[in-house]
């Protein structure tokens, strides 16, 4: 056991108690945490900043306003419902109107008016919010996901997740929805998560679970050597996050739009560790070179060719 | 960052509490382990009542120190009350007494007491006087009936003791027994009524008070016994089967049919007794001689505390230990619970419960919370008016259980009412939005994780030499912050990762 302990460490892999301990601790400074885990502000910023996000159809801050709800939704035939300050994809959902008034979740079951209005309540009183503080609800654009990710995702919307450490991208990977995940993005649920070669952004290898697939499960397409659209822009919104919300360590979620391109879906000031699975690689290492680094990367460019340098697959 | 600050930090705290350990273990020669013969109990009378605003005067019955019981450490904390001990015919009294009062008082009454060899022979006493308790003709008529039906049958006072007790436990409606003991059942009336029909037939027999002293409790109930006087002596008989002796471990207090307070000027008196094992000969011993060196360690230690205080002490001491253990459960091992110290809180409720039951009772209460909460899932309750419906029901079902196994005689079922309901209501709320979210699995995985933690906790912070050195040596709670301190920012794997990030181990070939 003290032997994978050391190998672990000789590979770089980051565990949760060092990640807290030397980088989100160190580098995130908690007054800026509302930036973040508030998923409204983190809007505002972004759009402050000219970097896309998906279009906010309205936010229902009170019980009594969740009656609006109709009114928000009138004229758009899919949107997307999700607590301002939720984690780890808890509470989110995805929704698109059926008929006699039901709404069509991405499994294909259907949700009734007053079923929605009751999940608008438990999100309003804080059951998905992270300290469990009455929260808010925002209601808006459903991504209609580029035809690149068709054939490697079921249902659900999949996202790609850029570690940035000091504004350098550090590692990045794609979350694909599975039918065990429910059509959700998140790797704890069941989604597949591969790796992403920084300077080419090609996926590499992805993980299921606890064991490394080739192919999706559901559609049976290989999810390696995917060739991400817009891979330039990705960076350099990963780069910009920094800037951005001042956090030194943070996961950048973005999701691509067929029409729209890539969107900022939200950021994270404590990004999981599974990346490094999905990658096969350690962030240790990775996270010491841009330390060791820093002084010599002063603009938004010099971070994102570090990076390409430094980072591509082997 | 910089770690020296805490390091520095984190020793100096260990040093100083090392230091004042080492101070009292070397030269004050406290015991560094629990004394196994510890044969002396710390007892505290508390009484409370309410000053009618005028002169109050009160007598309050105290034990009678004799070689074989010897009672020692005597203290009032009566605070304007004046005190004075007198003899009071069977008993020792302290008499206490006020200009003027108004208002709550409380007057608090030590000593540490030792309980006689189980073989031990009273003392001879004088005669008593057989003071006949007056009695309506029916009962008189029932009490001649009685002692005329088990007279012939008795061969000496052991077995009419034996008869007589045995015949009013199982009083049938329409006998004799039951007519003299009333509607009542209770080992009081069951003492009482014994004596009446003993002193009827010219044996006299008085009421014992007193206490069990088994373990450590804040509030203890006064059992009853009877003294019958044979030939020259006081030979005392157990009130459940009339069997000669003294109930085991159980020590006289007073005697007669009074209570043990009487007032004047004042309400009813309210009393608690208290009774803990008293800190040992050696640590007896290591408080005196800190006194003699001039370091009154009892006054500035939690020894002076009034002693309910105390035990409260000795539960609150030992939850920082269960707190470490937690830490280093949930932050080296990487265990994963509902809510952070839920198990702790639920480990103390063993301490209560004990395990076995504690285990089962929690399981019950967790089990019928989240089907009541599956079932408010389908009436979309707004979330504080469904946690407080939870909450309303936990406290039903542990009513419930409460109810239903002291009538089939688990006792041990009583004590699901020390379980912190709240911290319940909150792990059943948890349980079920995991449950939602994640799968049945996942949330009983970590319900089983919870109660598995717990489970040590309560091992851990139930074991005897824990609670001593948490106790006697409070100062090595600086050591446990310390190590909490240094745990805080340890930066390895936690033990569960190395399974998770196997995979990136070794294996890859790079």
């Amino acid at each position: 056991m003290i032997g994978l302990a050391r190998r672990l460490r000789e590979a770089g892999v980051l565990g949760l108690n060092r990640r807290n301990a030397e980088y989100t601790l160190l580098y995130n400074q908690r007054r800026l945490y509302p930036l973040v885990d508030d998923k409204l502000q983190t809007k505002k910023l972004a759009l402050a900043a000219g970097i896309a996000v998906p279009d906010l159809y309205g936010v229902i801050e009170v019980q009594r306003e969740v009656r609006n709800l109709p009114r928000i939704i009138a004229g758009h035939d899919a949107f997307v419902v999700k607590p301002a300050q939720g984690s780890g994809g808890k509470g989110i959902l995805v929704l698109e109107k059926g008929p006699r008034g039901l709404y069509r979740k991405p499994n294909g079951s259907f949700m009734s008016e007053a079923e929605l209005a009751y999940h608008t309540g438990n999100i309003l009183s804080g059951i998905y919010s992270l300290g469990g503080q009455p929260d808010k609800v925002l209601i808006e654009y459903r991504v209609n996901f580029d035809p690149i990710f068709a054939r490697i995702a079921y249902q659900g919307v999949p996202d790609i997740r850029i570690i940035s450490f000091l504004g350098v991208p550090v590692m990045a990977m794609v979350r694909l929805p599975t039918r065990q995940s429910g059509g959700k993005a998140n790797l704890h649920q069941g989604a597949i998560g591969a790796g992403v070669d920084l300077a080419t952004g090609r996926t590499l290898t992805a993980v299921w679970g606890n064991g490394v697939v080739d192919t999706h499960p559901d559609t049976l397409n290989p999810v390696t050597g995917v060739e991400i659209p817009h891979w330039p822009t990705l960076l350099d919104h990963a780069a910009r996050a920094w800037e951005l919300t001042g956090l030194g360590y943070q996961g950048i979620d973005i999701v691509l739009d067929r029409d729209l391109g890539p969107l900022i879906l939200e950021l994270n000031a404590r990004p999981g560790l599974n990346i490094q699975i999905a990658n096969r690689a350690g962030l240790g290492l990775r996270l010491e070179k841009v330390k060791a680094s820093r002084d010599g990367l002063k603009t938004v460019e010099d971070r994102i060719a570090f990076a390409r340098e430094n980072f591509a697959a082997a | 960052m910089n770690n020296r600050h805490l390091y520095w930090l984190a020793g100096v705290l260990a040093a100083i509490a090392f230091a004042i350990f080492g101070y009292k273990v070397l030269i004050l020669k406290f015991p560094v382990t629990p004394d196994r013969l510890a044969t002396a109990w710390r007892i505290e009378a508390r009484i409370d009542f309410n000053a009618h605003g005028g002169p109050v005067l009160g007598e309050f019955l105290l034990p009678r120190s004799t070689t074989t019981r010897p009672v020692f450490n005597e203290a009032f904390v009566s605070g304007p009350y004046g005190i004075a001990t007198r003899d009071a015919g069977d008993n020792r009294a302290a008499v206490f007494s006020i200009a003027e009062a108004t208002g709550p008082q409380t007057l608090f009454y030590r000593a540490t007491l030792e309980l006689a060899p189980a073989t031990e022979t009273p003392a001879p006493s004088p005669t008593p006087s057989l003071n006949r308790v007056p009695m309506n003709e029916a009962e008189l008529a029932a009490a001649r009936a009685l002692l005329v039906k088990l007279r012939p049958r008795a061969a000496g006072i052991s077995t009419l003791m034996g008869l007589l007790i045995t015949n009013l436990r199982n009083a049938q409606p329409g006998d004799e027994a039951s007519l003299l003991l009333g509607n009542s059942r209770s080992t009081r009336r069951i003492v009482d009524t014994a004596i009446k029909v003993l002193r009827q037939g010219g044996i006299p027999a008085r009421r014992v008070n007193g206490f069990a002293l088994a373990e450590d409790r804040r509030q203890i109930g006064v059992a009853h016994w009877i003294e019958v006087y044979v030939e020259d002596r006081w030979l005392p008989f157990q009130a459940t089967d009339g069997a000669a002796g003294v109930p085991p471990r159980h020590f006289p207090w007073w005697r007669g049919e009074q209570n043990s307070v009487t007032i004047t000027g004042a309400d009813r008196p309210h009393i608690t007794y208290s009774v803990s094992m008293a800190h040992q000969f050696a640590l007896r011993a290591a408080l005196e001689r800190s006194r003699t060196i001039g370091v009154n360690l009892t006054d500035f230690s939690l020894f002076g505390l009034p002693f309910q205080t105390q035990q409260v002490y000795r539960i609150l001491l030992v939850v920082p230990v269960g707190i470490f253990l937690l830490v280093l459960l949930r932050n080296v091992v990487g265990l994963r619970t509902f809510g952070t110290f839920m198990p702790v809180l639920i480990a103390m409720a063993f301490r209560e419960t004990h395990l076995i039951w504690g285990i089962t009772l929690f399981s019950i209460v967790v089990f019928l919370g989240i089907s009541v909460r599956f079932y408010l899932e389908h009436l979309k309750l707004l979330l504080v008016p469904r946690l407080a419906a939870i909450v309303i029901v936990v406290i039903g079902v542990m009513a419930l259980l409460s109810v239903i196994s002291f009538k089939l005689g688990f006792m041990g079922g009583l004590s699901v009412a020390l379980f912190p309901i709240v911290i319940l209501t909150m792990t059943i709320e948890r349980m079920t939005v995991v449950w939602d979210e994640r799968g049945a699995m996942e949330a009983i995985t970590q319900a089983a994780g919870s109660l598995v933690v717990a489970i040590f906790c309560y091992l851990l912070m139930n074991a005897q030499i824990v609670g001593h050195l948490a106790f006697v040596f409070p100062e090595l709670l600086l050591v446990l912050l310390a190590g909490i301190l240094l745990l805080g920012r340890y930066s390895g794997y936690r033990l569960t990762e190395l399974g998770r990030f196997r995979v990136l181990a070794g294996k890859d070939p790079q």
